[in-house]
């Protein structure tokens, strides 16, 4: 940033902390950006003259003669169409060298859409993975997280479901991501020859961790020109927010805020919504779906950040290794889309609805043999074909690797139906079975 | 002379001003940056400092800037035009608003001043009147919107006269009343009220003694919730929280709804705005959105309107219930209003308690709560706000301080357990946990018992017995194994899941199974617990459960069905016959 006549220049720091330093200055606005000492920086508290500052690159190096400047906004995203295939940081610099983008300076994080201008989604986005387009259907403007432990292939999985999904613009918010990942999502986009439609901020584990608060907003004010502006479906992918809301309590931290559960700032909840709220279906036919990933720790989905992100998102899909198959599958019992009745059995074919409940049903039952088999009871006749009816579904329907239409996957859980069950035991609404069993 | 003051101070949204005057605890001010002007509340004062909360974005806002203190606490604006509008939480009409983001500093008018209503006269020349008496009315909607005495007029006054029948709008004065001092006051039909505190202008607020009916079995035949009273809903992400309350919100019997959608998802919101106007009262025939009022701050706007919403919602509740109406408020999730309380409380640096939450988190919610209720009004009718409440407990953790300073100030208590959500047995009520004092009050037990039937109370801790029972066996059967019981544990097991099927798990998504009248209701109950007295004659577990496998489809089929119709009777008739086939 290049400095501007009329900027005062500031040269006395009072403190400094691990990630802030406080000033005296005057006519600084809140929410404002500066450069401290060449590092980027943003006013988050103003008592009187005293202007406190977060420097997102840390303050290591600063000191009390280091220069500040205010730069008299908020931080900005220039956008144009020009952003498509490339690569930026947390800042919106162009990684990697390369022209800077020319466009409209919009302010990142800006208002809220209207809810009442909103758009119920009804548009389904088919993946091609059963275990989310048969159980957890996903829709445009829905924002929904995979919720994984760090030794699973999300980032796989959500690259491949960005690619399925048909979208105008696909946008990339890495927080945290390692560089071997980054190179990963760079080479599979490549590949797929979809480089033209991506859009990437990331924020790498190599650089400092308080940038990555700047990223999802970028992202989704990229977003926001896209769908608003240009009409697109844009598809964001947000991946680790685990890191970013680690991030959040590492600033919160230093601002002597108290801690509430987890050592999670208090206004964790409303600093996670707004970002996801930024899903949304308008009225022009754009849309921003957002497909996140939140890291767990060994699986424990009652810590304070998927916790709120449970609260905030439409559902959330879980990923475990099946131990009968050898696959990862998308687990049916602790995955959900909240979105999905608003286009199973009316965008899909009507037995959808009944099918997926009945499968899970069924599947629960198997998961209660396996648990008599565990604890050395007999089975009954009922309780094996449950567990073999489990094994079949979990390979040919729930493994993230199957890649088929919806209706396939309807015919072929009948199939499995009426292989190893009675039509009472499956329990459907009886137009339905007469229709669709295979004898 | 108006207070004013400057900007001295800002973290996050809430900004330190230094006042010239007096300032008010509760009071609302305007904070000006560059043209736009921002609505806070004041929620602190130290010295000539006023700690405010601001329901807007504070982004470049500078020190030095300009505060005005406008002399009065937050209000709602009440009047008729009310019904099927959608407010955000500081009752700003969000359909009025231009443009597709929501601009900071955006305000709109809650009602519509042009507008010309039929008055009707109910009130003459001569009548003592005082807060809350009915003067006249307007036909709004399908509802007879009286115009009341103002609550804020505490005396007793004479009516000294009353506009003819005719069309007026809602600033036109409509009455004119004298007070005891023979000052004369002009009333129009619309006034003002601060949102936090209760409307008190009724003359007693008796026992509930009405049951509520909302078309949920698990609701209305197992903890039936009262008209007048109080009821929450814990339960984890995922388990239908917000399913069960928008189903209650279509079926409710209840004059008035109106739903406070306090930072939850918009999409949410838009499925209400997209559906009410289609979807039909059965009771009445009109469209469900003539009778609602949707209060939608959702989690992405701004926290402290999201402490309003709820007041906002319950302060026009009370409102209409002075009318002799019969209201449900339900409020979505009130845990995002206690965390929204935590956000300031921490901002403010006061001293925390339990998860950081402030020390009276639980006195705030109980006295929000005693709002509710039937009550009786001046002339001797009776109105009510029944309320209804979602928590949305840390990590699914029902010990968490919302959950439980809630349980305290709630009569009904519909916890959404975890595991049966993850088996789909929705709704996710649990039998178990779950309760309504309601079930405990003589006055309720003597409704139930002419509304339903004789004895009905009885009944149905008949049922939940069985449940209990089910539940035992079955953890005695896990325990030993299939063949490590008598089959009379498999028999007792199966008998509370058919009650679990039929009665307590219902389809939302079903056209016909979503609505269960109570007379249907009732009818399936019987008919289930008549089975669940049965003894059965059974070889081994296999056929046990084959059997009460084939009768639950049988049931389920029924539930599908419409009501009496020759499909229903044809399953009735089917479940009679295997069912004396069995009987020992």
């Amino acid at each position: 940033m290049t400095t501007r006549a009329f900027q005062k220049i500031y040269t006395k720091i009072d403190n400094i902390t691990k990630a802030t330093v406080t000033l005296k200055a005057s006519g600084v606005g809140n929410d404002e950006l500066a450069t401290v000492g060449g590092k980027l920086a943003q006013v988050v508290k103003i008592m009187g003259e005293n202007v406190t500052l977060q420097v997102f690159a840390g303050t290591e190096g600063l000191a009390t003669d280091s220069e500040v400047v205010f730069h008299g906004e908020a931080p900005k995203l220039k956008v144009s169409d020009n952003l498509a295939g490339r690569f930026f940081n947390a800042y919106g610099e162009p990684l990697e060298g390369g022209e800077a983008v020319e466009g409209e300076a919009r302010e990142i994080g800006g208002p809220t859409v209207n809810p009442f201008k909103r758009i119920q989604p009804s548009e389904l986005i088919a993946t091609g993975i059963a275990g989310i387009d048969l159980n957890n259907t996903i829709v445009t403007g829905q924002k929904i997280p995979f919720f994984a432990d760090p030794d699973q292939p999300y980032n796989a999985v959500m690259a491949n479901v960005a690619l399925r999904a048909k979208a105008d613009k696909i946008i990339l918010g890495g927080m945290g991501l390692t560089n071997d990942d980054f190179l990963y999502f760079k080479s599979v986009f490549e590949n797929a020859g979809a480089l033209d439609r991506i859009v990437s901020f990331v924020n790498t584990t190599e650089n400092p961790p308080v940038e990555r608060l700047l990223v999802p907003d970028m992202a989704l004010t990229a977003a926001e020109y896209f769908a608003v502006d240009k009409g697109e479906k844009v598809l964001v992918l947000l991946t680790d927010m685990t890191l970013y809301a680690d991030a959040l309590a590492i600033v919160s931290n230093r601002m002597d805020q108290i801690p509430s559960k987890d050592s999670m700032p208090g206004s964790l909840y409303s600093d996670l919504a707004k970002i996801y709220e930024k899903a949304v279906q308008l009225p022009n036919g754009g849309s921003i779906t957002i497909i996140a990933v939140t890291t767990l720790s060994g699986g424990d989905i009652t810590h304070a950040i998927p916790d709120n992100t449970g609260y905030i998102t439409e559902g959330q899909l879980f990923l475990r290794n099946d131990s009968d198959t050898g696959k990862v599958i998308v687990d049916p019992f602790r995955s959900l889309s909240r979105l999905k009745q608003l286009v199973i059995g009316k965008k899909t074919r009507e037995d959808h609805p009944q099918v997926m409940n009945a499968c899970v049903r069924l599947y629960a039952d198997a998961a209660n043999a396996k648990t008599k088999l565990e604890n050395g009871f007999d089975l009954s006749d009922y309780d094996e074909r449950t567990l073999r009816f489990a094994h079949d579904y979990s390979e040919k329907l729930l493994a993230i690797d199957v890649n088929i239409e919806i209706t396939e996957m309807l015919d072929t859980a009948w199939s499995l139906f009426s292989t190893y069950f009675s039509k009472e035991e499956v329990a459907i609404k009886e137009e339905l079975i007469k229709k669709y069993w295979k004898e | 002379m108006k207070t004013t003051g400057r900007v001295n101070g800002i973290i996050s949204n809430i900004v330190i001003v230094k006042a010239d005057g007096a300032v008010g605890q509760n009071e609302i001010c305007f904070v000006y940056t560059g043209d736009t002007k921002m609505m806070a509340e004041v929620i602190k004062v130290i010295g000539d400092a006023a700690y405010v909360q601001v329901f807007d974005s504070t982004r470049g806002l500078k020190i030095g800037d300009r505060v005005e203190f406008e002399g009065h606490m937050l209000e709602a604006t009440l009047a008729p035009g009310m019904l099927s509008r959608n407010y955000d939480g500081l009752q700003n009409d969000l359909e009025k608003m231009d443009g597709l983001f929501i601009k900071r500093g955006s305000m709109t008018d809650p009602i519509d001043y042009d507008k010309e209503w039929e008055f009707t006269p109910l009130a003459k020349e001569g009548d003592k009147v005082s807060a809350a008496s009915w003067l006249g009315e307007v036909k709004e909607q399908w509802v007879m919107h009286k115009i009341m005495v103002p609550f804020v007029m505490t005396d007793t006054y004479t009516v000294k006269s009353v506009a003819k029948a005719g069309t007026y709008k809602v600033t036109d004065t409509v009455a004119v009343v004298v007070d005891g001092e023979g000052r004369e006051h002009n009333i129009t039909m619309v006034q003002k009220w601060p949102v936090k505190q209760a409307i008190r202008a009724y003359v007693e607020k008796p026992r509930p003694y009405h049951v509520m009916e909302t078309g949920v079995r698990a609701i209305d035949t197992f903890n039936p919730m009262a008209e007048g009273g109080t009821g929450f809903i814990p339960g984890p992400f995922g388990a239908g929280k917000t399913v069960l309350q928008h189903a209650i919100s279509k079926q409710a019997d209840a004059d008035i709804i109106i739903m406070v959608a306090c930072g939850e998802r918009a999409n949410e919101v838009v499925e209400i705005f997209k559906e009410f106007p289609v979807l039909i009262d059965s009771r009445t025939g009109h469209k469900l959105m003539e009778r609602t009022i949707i209060i939608c701050n959702t989690s992405n706007m701004p926290v402290a309107a999201r402490e309003a919403s709820v007041y906002t919602g319950m302060t026009i509740g009370e409102y209409y219930r002075a009318m002799g109406l019969k209201v449900l408020v339900m409020a979505d999730s009130t845990s995002r209003w206690a965390q929204a309380l935590r956000e300031m409380s921490n901002r403010l640096e006061e001293l925390p308690g339990q998860d950081a939450f402030p020390m009276d988190l639980s006195a705030i919610i109980s006295n929000f709560y005693s709002r509710a209720g039937l009550v009786k009004l001046t002339n001797g009718k009776t109105g009510s706000v029944t309320f209804l409440g979602t928590v949305s407990p840390a990590g699914g953790n029902l010990k968490e301080p919302v959950t439980e300073s809630t349980k305290k100030a709630a009569r009904c208590f519909y916890a959404l357990s975890q595991g049966r959500a993850d088996s789909k047995r929705y709704p996710a009520i649990d039998p178990l946990d779950s309760y309504s004092k309601y079930l405990e009050y003589p006055e309720i037990k003597e409704y139930l018992d002419g509304h339903i039937g004789q004895n009905w109370v009885d009944e149905v801790y008949a049922g939940k017995t069985i449940v209990q029972r089910g539940k035992e066996a079955n953890d005695q059967i896990n325990i030993l194994g299939d063949d490590g019981v008598p089959v009379e544990y498999h028999e007792r097991f199966w008998k509370s899941e058919l009650i679990d099927f039929v009665i307590l798990q219902q389809d939302a998504f079903d056209d016909i199974d979503a609505n269960c009248p109570i007379e249907r209701q009732k009818m399936m109950y019987h008919m289930v617990l008549d089975i669940c007295r049965k003894e059965f004659e059974f070889a081994d577990f296999e056929e046990c459960s084959q059997f009460f496998k084939s009768l639950i489809n049988l049931f389920r089929q029924m539930n599908y069905s419409e009501w009496q119709s020759q499909k229903f009777e044809d399953y009735k008739t089917q479940i009679e016959k295997i069912v004396s086939e069995k009987i020992k």
